[in-house]
């Protein structure tokens, strides 16, 4: 029972040992380790690779090509004054900033971050466990059997970090830029289930590690099986719920000056900064498991080219997995102007949520009336879905129509913007 | 002696000076703290509307539904230190108050004290963004008054042109620069601000300065083109055409960006007109008014280039007009280069202009010319005048009342970005704090040029 609730993990199967107390506390330091290098890496990365598309340089003094910029800069913010504006809200102000940072730190604890998904000599692959010091294990550290829901909510709380932070400092800017930041993550959030709903039809499992294991070669990789379009979606709505550009109106300097962080300094604006950061590593790393496959290998003609490093290999797919995730989001700040607080919102209720559901229930017809992948039947569902996405989406124009033309009406009939 | 009589009439006389107004009484101020005829005149004078017109707007939220925020005169978008007084509900803007002064130096005060050959130092202080056109237009105002304007040798003539259209492009790529980071697209600044400095190394090539050239002097420029000019600008001409057109693919055509600008900050001729706006504003209206085309100066009337003008008077009309008057720009550009001809690159006017250095150590009649230009300068005539040129803004104006001695009695200049900016109420009502941002951006306002 306890294993069951807690975790899967078959370490922890059997009696509990000193082995796996170690192998479970080393975890805890890797992932909390990880976790900070990554996000420092993620700054330097940022900003070198922006500056590259900017024709600037970047950082390049601290250390060997800057990588020691981020360690310099939070150094120095240690030791910058802590201001409390006398406004504020003392508690709250002092709280917000670990609110938005742990939950970001948290999600690491569910990611599968490699793990042995070789090919046996029989055709079989291994199911990504690994042998350490005779004990059996995922190279995770923790493997709850609601793992993937588990990251839904805490990429959830993060949002009260923010939200309160906003709030409390007493000040108009970083209010405005609160109330935008809790629209806008709740109302991404629903497109980001919806999309994730796919992927665990797909997979029939809420487990990371389980997700990872059902995605076994390419073609059963996640975007793939799921048809891309929940992927799509999936990146969009992240990019959103991370604040990230072009959906940065949270903190979009030119109009809200800093955003809910405005009135922050020193150490405290640097836990946002870091956690802002660091969600987008793990984020990024939540989309890499769930549609990339994971640590899985890409094999090409059935070799693997990282065979040779044998187990280290799945960490070595999941950091190339996670680097295209991370150079696109750069690519995203480095080209896209900034969409206006309505049109983010047009966009996630009349386009993500509409298509993410639709395409949810496409996915679920064709399990149900296609389950063997029958051309025919296939061709039947699709046709029969296609039609009543027709249906439904003249009923969703004739509803915004209407209400546009209420809204004319009533603006007619007195209040004027 | 009836010390207090005296002290009380001394009061009275300074007191009628001031203005009367303080920082505070600036600032907008909450709809309970104003009479409904103040708030119906302050809404009405903005918008173009009668008292009658605005009483139908029927927007009169209770004090708690709104918020007062103050934008600037520190804010990141203000450019510089404009001040916005926004009155929120929600995100909409309901009411908006520009605040200015906060880099008035009394430029035009200066002036009066400078005489006219160390004014165009002064002015080219004003609008820093395009230096050039300052000079420019008061160098002709001086030469109007002094009664050379039609004996300014050829070559300066077309060397005045060459750097005003130069400046033109310059300013307008900084107007690239600022507009793509107030919408969030941060490399365009980058690449805006990339493409400036090339031609503003040009400037520095021909003037020493990247900025405030005080080369476009009365009677001519300050010095010949250096020996390479035509190089370089066939170089930026090159260049230019290749970025321009990234420029179209990072922004014109992306969605976003689109989105962003289009139906936004609508205002239509008879506001803009009614408003004294000029420039890309007056002409994103659709009213083709073009001081180079309507009211030519130099000779623009023999150069071939277009008006571009919008249809709609939102922010992407100005967008784009600016970046198609860079093109026409370079168009200009290149057929002043070429025309240009040999000779004088200024007057040989010796009230005017000082002799070159070498006469001096050779002749007493220089060297006392000489003297006298830098110590008192050269009289003007008296009277009164007004000359006005495009600048990259709009109508640069400025107007010499000239009292017969070496400083101009009064001297002010009508700075194209000071009479856009009235726009701004206008065009912000109704739009979001996002908007908001996206309108100062179009109008490009330069706060050196709206204070003086």
């Amino acid at each position: 029972m306890r294993v069951s609730l807690l975790a899967l993990d078959p370490l922890l199967e059997g009696p509990l040992l000193w082995t796996p107390l170690i192998i479970v506390v080393i975890k805890v330091l890797a992932i909390f380790v990880i976790g900070l290098v990554a996000t420092m890496f993620m700054v330097w990365y940022e900003r070198k690779v922006v500056s590259g598309m900017q024709n600037r340089i970047g950082p390049n003094k601290t250390g060997p090509f800057g990588i020691l910029q981020t360690l310099a800069d939070g150094i120095k913010s240690f030791f910058k004054e802590d201001l409390l504006p006398t406004r504020a809200d003392r508690v709250v102000f002092r709280l917000a900033p670990f609110l938005a940072f742990v939950p970001a730190f948290l999600i690491w604890s569910v990611i599968p971050l490699g793990g042995d998904f070789s090919t046996n000599s029989d055709g079989t692959v291994n199911d990504g466990t690994v042998v350490w010091f005779g004990e059996v294990t995922y190279v995770q550290l923790a493997d709850p059997p609601i793992g993937i829901l588990l990251v839904l909510a805490l990429s959830s709380i993060a949002v009260y970090g923010i939200m309160l932070a906003g709030w409390s400092s007493g000040s108009k800017y970083p209010l405005l830029g609160s109330v935008r930041a809790s629209a806008q993550m709740i109302s991404y959030e629903a497109a980001l289930g919806l999309s994730l709903a796919a992927v665990l039809l797909s997979s029939g499992t809420l487990s990371t590690i389980g997700i990872v294991q059902t995605q076994n070669s390419f073609v059963d990789w996640n975007f793939i099986s799921t048809g891309i379009v929940p992927f799509v979606i999936f990146i969009i709505a992240v990019t959103a719920e991370l604040n990230r550009p072009p959906f940065d109106l949270v903190e979009a300097e030119q109009e809200l000056v800093g955003g809910y962080n405005t009135e922050y300094s020193g150490i405290r604006f640097a836990l946002f900064f870091l956690s802002e950061f660091m969600s987008v590593v793990t984020m990024s790393a939540v989309m890499v498991t769930l549609f990339l496959g994971g640590p899985q290998p890409l094999t090409i003609a059935g070799v693997d080219i990282f065979a040779f490093l044998g187990a280290l290999g799945g960490t070595v797919w999941f950091v190339l997995k996670l680097f295209l995730f991370l150079y696109m989001f750069v690519w995203f700040r480095a080209t896209l102007p900034r969409l206006r607080y309505d049109q983010l919102m047009d966009l996630g209720w009349k386009v993500l949520i509409p298509i993410s559901f639709g395409w949810f229930l496409l996915l679920a017809a064709l399990r149900e009336f296609s389950p063997d992948g029958d051309a025919l039947d296939s061709t039947r569902v699709v046709l029969i879905s296609l039609a009543v996405a027709g249906v439904a989406t003249a009923l969703f124009a004739t509803a915004l129509r209407v209400s546009a033309r209420n809204r004319q009406q009533s603006d007619q009939n007195g209040v004027t913007t | 002696m009836s010390t207090d009589t005296d002290n009380t009439d001394n009061t009275d006389f300074y007191s009628r000076f001031q203005a009367g107004t303080s920082e505070g009484e600036q600032g907008l101020r909450l709809r309970s703290e104003i009479s409904a005829e103040e708030l119906m005149r302050e809404v009405g004078a903005v918008l173009r509307m009668s008292e009658a017109d605005v009483a139908l707007l029927e927007d009169h939220p209770d004090d708690d539904e709104t918020m007062i925020i103050n934008m600037g005169p520190q804010h990141p978008s203000t450019h510089g230190v404009l001040r916005l007084m926004l009155e929120l509900q929600g995100e909409t803007v309901l009411r908006c108050k520009p605040v200015i002064g906060y880099l008035h130096t009394g430029m035009e005060k200066t002036g009066e004290q400078l005489t006219y050959a160390q004014g165009s130092t002064n002015v080219t202080r004003m609008d820093y963004v395009s230096p050039l056109a300052n000079e420019l237009v008061f160098s002709m105002a001086t030469e109007k008054l002094l009664g050379i304007d039609d004996e300014i040798p050829e070559r300066a003539v077309w060397i005045r042109m060459l750097l005003a259209e130069l400046n033109r492009m310059s300013s307008h790529l900084l107007f690239m620069a600022t507009n793509g980071m107030d919408l969030g697209a941060v490399s365009m600044m980058i690449y805006g601000w990339r493409e400036r400095e090339e031609v503003l190394r040009f400037f520095q090539e021909v003037t020493g300065l990247r900025m405030n050239h005080n080369y476009i002097r009365p009677g001519g420029v300050a010095a010949d083109l250096p020996a390479g000019w035509r190089d370089s600008v066939m170089r930026l001409l090159d260049l230019l055409p290749d970025r321009l057109e990234e420029y179209d693919t990072l922004m014109t055509g992306q969605p976003i960006w689109r989105e962003r600008l289009q139906g936004v900050g609508v205002i239509t001729p008879t506001e803009a007109l009614a408003l004294g706006a000029t420039g890309p504003i007056l002409r994103s209206t659709g009213v083709e008014w073009d001081l180079r085309r309507d009211q030519p100066y130099l000779h623009y009337d023999e150069m071939d280039f277009d008006v571009i003008v919008g249809s709609y008077g939102d922010c992407f009309d100005r967008y784009a007009i600016r970046l198609a008057e860079i093109r026409e720009s370079m168009e200009i550009v290149r057929q002043i280069l070429d025309r240009m001809p040999s000779g004088n690159y200024r007057i040989q006017d010796k009230k005017v202009t000082p002799p070159p250095r070498a006469r001096i150590d050779e002749s007493m009649e220089a060297l006392i010319h000489h003297f006298k230009i830098f110590t008192e300068g050269f009289k003007v005539p008296e009277g009164e005048v007004y000359v006005a040129v495009e600048s990259p803004r709009g109508e640069i104006g400025c107007y010499i009342a000239s009292d017969g001695s070496a400083n101009p009695y009064r001297m002010h200049m009508r700075d194209p970005s000071f009479v856009n900016i009235q726009c701004l109420p206008h065009m912000m009502r109704g739009g979001l704090v996002a908007d908001a941002v996206a309108v100062i951006s179009s109008v490009d306002p330069v706060l050196g040029g709206v204070d003086r």
